[in-house]
């Protein structure tokens, strides 16, 4: 479901003398349906930038992507909103949402764009917020005002509300308690069941080794220091 | 009389007038521009009525002048005076008789005929105007039939007042294109106007506009589906002198204790019934 | 499918001065995009420009209308121009006594719409008034109050609801929270999101605010001096800007 071939990436610095940074080179790596496989690397290894290249919000400049048929490389931005509106799902590491919006309107709005009755898709945006364990009472108020964990779970429950085919986890299991844990690798667990293909970054290692199926070391993708250079 | 020209104007500014004229019964309600010309009176005082009927007039016409339905108020006398000087046409007070009747503010009760020309005074030719204060736009408005906006001023009344409060000027759609001003008649009057008998035409001395409704158009007074237009009058009196319950009726007050009465606005036509009261009274 | 708006080789010149260059791209059904760029560098102009409020030097803006398909609307007659302005398109200003009439009550400001294109029933017309004072949070007790007893606020949201009355397929908004507080904003991009995903509305935003575009956009265009920069979605043109002036606006943005 999701094929990368011989992927390279640059940032090139205008406003910095104009400084060229390559922090990708040559990446090749598969996901198929059913299948979770895990990014590692060190931090700088470009996992976030691989991950936000599969996503569309880093533009991918050489080599090809394909995510459930569709290539990110070059697509107009249509294809890429098509593509998220009902088959590339990700949970990011920070709740980007309208300061006023209630949080059980934004656990169910993946449904409601894709045209899902409202009154049903917050009946299962209900569902999963009590799954995750967050008090109904706060299901009216918009979650910017929530704690950390409490975000990540809004967060987590507005990327497992609709059964992607392909889904992008950046640290799913960070900053939750045991129990709100085992929830979410429950709910991976199930999205693979289900056939998703899963790419994520997990610095838990004991939620990685419960989950996943093998692992993609990034170091061998970066371009050798002199080159970068 | 030989140091004027038949009707006071020249020759070239009637045909001028008349080319007018003609366009604005070509394009009914559509207001057509004109070089307004001095004449022997204040601006407010008739002065677009009067180069109508001056170039109107032909030496064969009966004329007829009112003023808020009345024959003898300063206004319609002055200007009946001033035709029969200038123009030395016979005059007369009634409605049947005349072949050219200059009117301020009312249409006469008696119905009017082929043949006839009925001249309006008009003091505001534009009727946007108050809600769209640019000449420029209101011609686009017009040209375009953008008039949402006449609507939305009745929509304002119905919503303050519980009715369409505007009781004269009331506006009217002419053949289903323009919407014209019929100027200050009252809206009791907007009914004649319909489907008319009479060739009507509209002169605006200060503003320069001539327009026109040829004889049998189809005027409609705006309106809403659950709000229908309708042409009301002082409810539940009677003419004080020839009892008529049905024609446009003025209040008079009588003197300095409350004392009023209600008569006809139109004085021909009251003199007219009385007439034919005191006639059946001696029979 | 059918583009919505079709832009090609759009200029507009005023004098010597660029206002806008060479502008070219396409509207799908049911897409937001953003404009951004700092004051003069044109996106107002070419807001005009596609709204019909100015007239191009060059170029077309081809609509999809309901009966022939795509057309160039600088060729229209300027009747079928405000025809589309008052029924497929809508077009929401800045500063909201430029959108409403001030001396008309709040119905009447919803109600002149429907009445232009030939609504005459009070009745319906003060009903349909009322559903939409009620969609965008005014209370439906103020229907007759005059915009100009309203917060600044509520006239924005008194103007939208004016503009869409008339299901219009197209929505212009030029800075459409600027000039409110910042909680007052807030409310209005939900209130936005919400009908422009209920309704399927298509929309060209112009702002200045890069928060603003981020969650009401699908896609933007920058603008600088007259030129389109660069465009994309909205995200990736944000998080991995490639051109120079776009890289200097977004990390110009203050963190909060």
């Amino acid at each position: 479901m999701i094929e990368i071939a011989d992927v390279g990436k640059r940032f090139v610095l205008h406003n910095q003398g104009g400084a060229i940074l390559d922090v990708m080179h040559a990446a090749c790596l598969n996901v198929r349906a059913g299948e979770c496989v895990a990014l590692v690397g060190a931090s700088g290894a470009g996992k976030s930038t691989l991950m936000r290249m599969i996503w569309g919000n880093y533009r991918c400049d050489q080599g090809s992507i394909r995510v459930a048929g569709v290539e990110l490389c070059g697509a107009q931005a249509r294809d890429v909103l098509a593509l998220r509106r009902s088959r590339l799902g990700y949970v990011s590491q920070f709740l980007r949402v309208i300061p006023r919006v209630p949080a059980l309107n934004v656990v169910a709005e993946p449904l409601v764009v894709q045209g899902v009755d409202e009154d049903h898709a917050r009946a299962q945006a209900a569902a999963l917020l009590t799954r995750l364990n967050i008090p109904q009472r706060l299901w009216a108020l918009s979650p910017t005002t929530f704690s950390g964990g409490e975000q990540q779970r809004v967060n987590i429950a507005r990327g497992f509300i609709h059964p992607w085919p392909v889904m992008l986890l950046d640290e799913p299991t960070a900053s939750l308690d045991a129990v709100n844990r085992a929830v979410v690798l429950d709910l991976i667990r199930e999205a693979k069941t289900h056939g998703a293909a899963i790419l994520g970054i997990f610095h838990d290692a004991a939620a990685r080794d419960a989950v996943c199926d093998r692992e993609v070391d990034m170091a061998q993708f970066t371009p050798a220091a002199a080159g970068a250079a | 009389m030989s140091a004027y020209n038949f009707a006071y104007l020249d020759e070239a500014t009637k045909r001028m007038l008349r080319r007018a004229i003609l366009k604005a019964v070509a394009i009914p309600g559509y207001q057509v521009p004109f070089s307004s010309r001095e004449m022997p009176m204040p601006y407010g005082w008739g002065t677009g009525g009067v180069q109508v009927t001056a170039a109107c007039l032909v030496p064969e016409d009966t004329l007829k002048v009112i003023d808020q339905g009345a024959d003898d108020t300063t206004n319609a006398v002055s200007i009946r005076k001033f035709f029969e000087r200038v123009a030395d046409v016979a005059v007369t007070g009634q409605t049947a008789e005349a072949s050219i009747i200059q009117t301020r503010h009312r249409i006469p009760e008696t119905p009017l005929t082929e043949g006839q020309i009925l001249v309006f005074q008009v003091p505001i030719p534009e009727p946007l105007r108050f809600l769209e204060p640019r000449e420029t736009e209101t011609r686009v408005m017009h040209a375009l039939e953008d008039y949402g906006l006449m609507q939305v001023r009745l929509y304002e009344d119905i919503a303050r007042h519980g009715e369409i409060a505007r009781a004269y000027a009331y506006p009217v759609r002419v053949e289903g294109r323009y919407i014209m001003d019929p100027s200050p008649i009252p809206k009791f009057d907007n009914p004649k106007l319909d489907n008319s008998h009479a060739l009507q035409l509209f002169g605006a001395g200060r503003e320069g506009r001539i327009y026109a409704l040829p004889p049998y158009t189809r005027v409609e007074s705006l309106d809403f589906e659950d709000y229908p237009f309708t042409a009301t009058k002082a409810a539940g009196q009677a003419c004080a002198l020839c009892g008529s319950t049905s024609s446009y009726l003025d209040e008079v007050i009588t003197d300095d204790a409350g004392g009023r009465m209600f008569v006809c606005s139109d004085t021909d036509y009251c003199a007219s019934r009385v007439a034919a009261q005191s006639q059946e009274d001696a029979a | 499918m059918t583009p919505l708006l079709q832009v090609e080789g759009l200029s507009k010149h005023y004098g010597n001065f660029l206002g806008c260059g060479d502008v070219s791209f396409t509207l799908w059904p049911g897409e937001v995009m953003g404009i951004v760029g700092e004051s003069g560098s044109g996106k107002s102009t070419l807001l005009n420009c596609l709204a019909g409020h100015l007239t191009p030097d060059a170029g077309r803006v081809l609509f999809d209308t309901r009966e022939q398909g795509l057309r160039d609307t600088l060729a229209m007659a300027e009747s079928e121009r405000r025809w589309l302005a008052r029924t497929d398109w809508a077009f929401v200003h800045q500063n909201p006594r430029d959108g409403l009439r001030m001396n008309v009550s709040a119905g009447g400001n919803v109600g002149e719409r429907l009445m232009a294109v030939g609504a005459r029933h009070y009745g319906n017309i003060r009903s349909q008034a009322t559903d939409w004072l009620d969609r965008v949070e005014i209370d439906t007790g103020r229907i007759d109050d005059r915009p100009r007893a309203f917060s600044g606020g509520m006239q924005q949201r008194l103007q939208i609801a004016r503009n869409l009355v008339t299901g219009p397929r197209l929505v212009f908004m030029d800075e459409p929270t600027g000039g409110l507080d910042v909680s007052v904003q807030a409310r209005l991009l939900d209130l936005m999101r919400g009908l422009v995903r209920r309704l399927g509305l298509s929309a060209v935003i112009v702002t200045h605010d890069l928060a603003v575009v981020r969650l009401l956009a699908d896609r933007l265009m920058v603008m600088k001096d007259g030129r389109v920069v660069e465009d994309g979605l909205t995200d990736q043109v944000l998080d991995d800007p490639q051109h120079a002036y776009t890289q200097l606006l977004v990390s110009s943005v203050l963190q909060v």
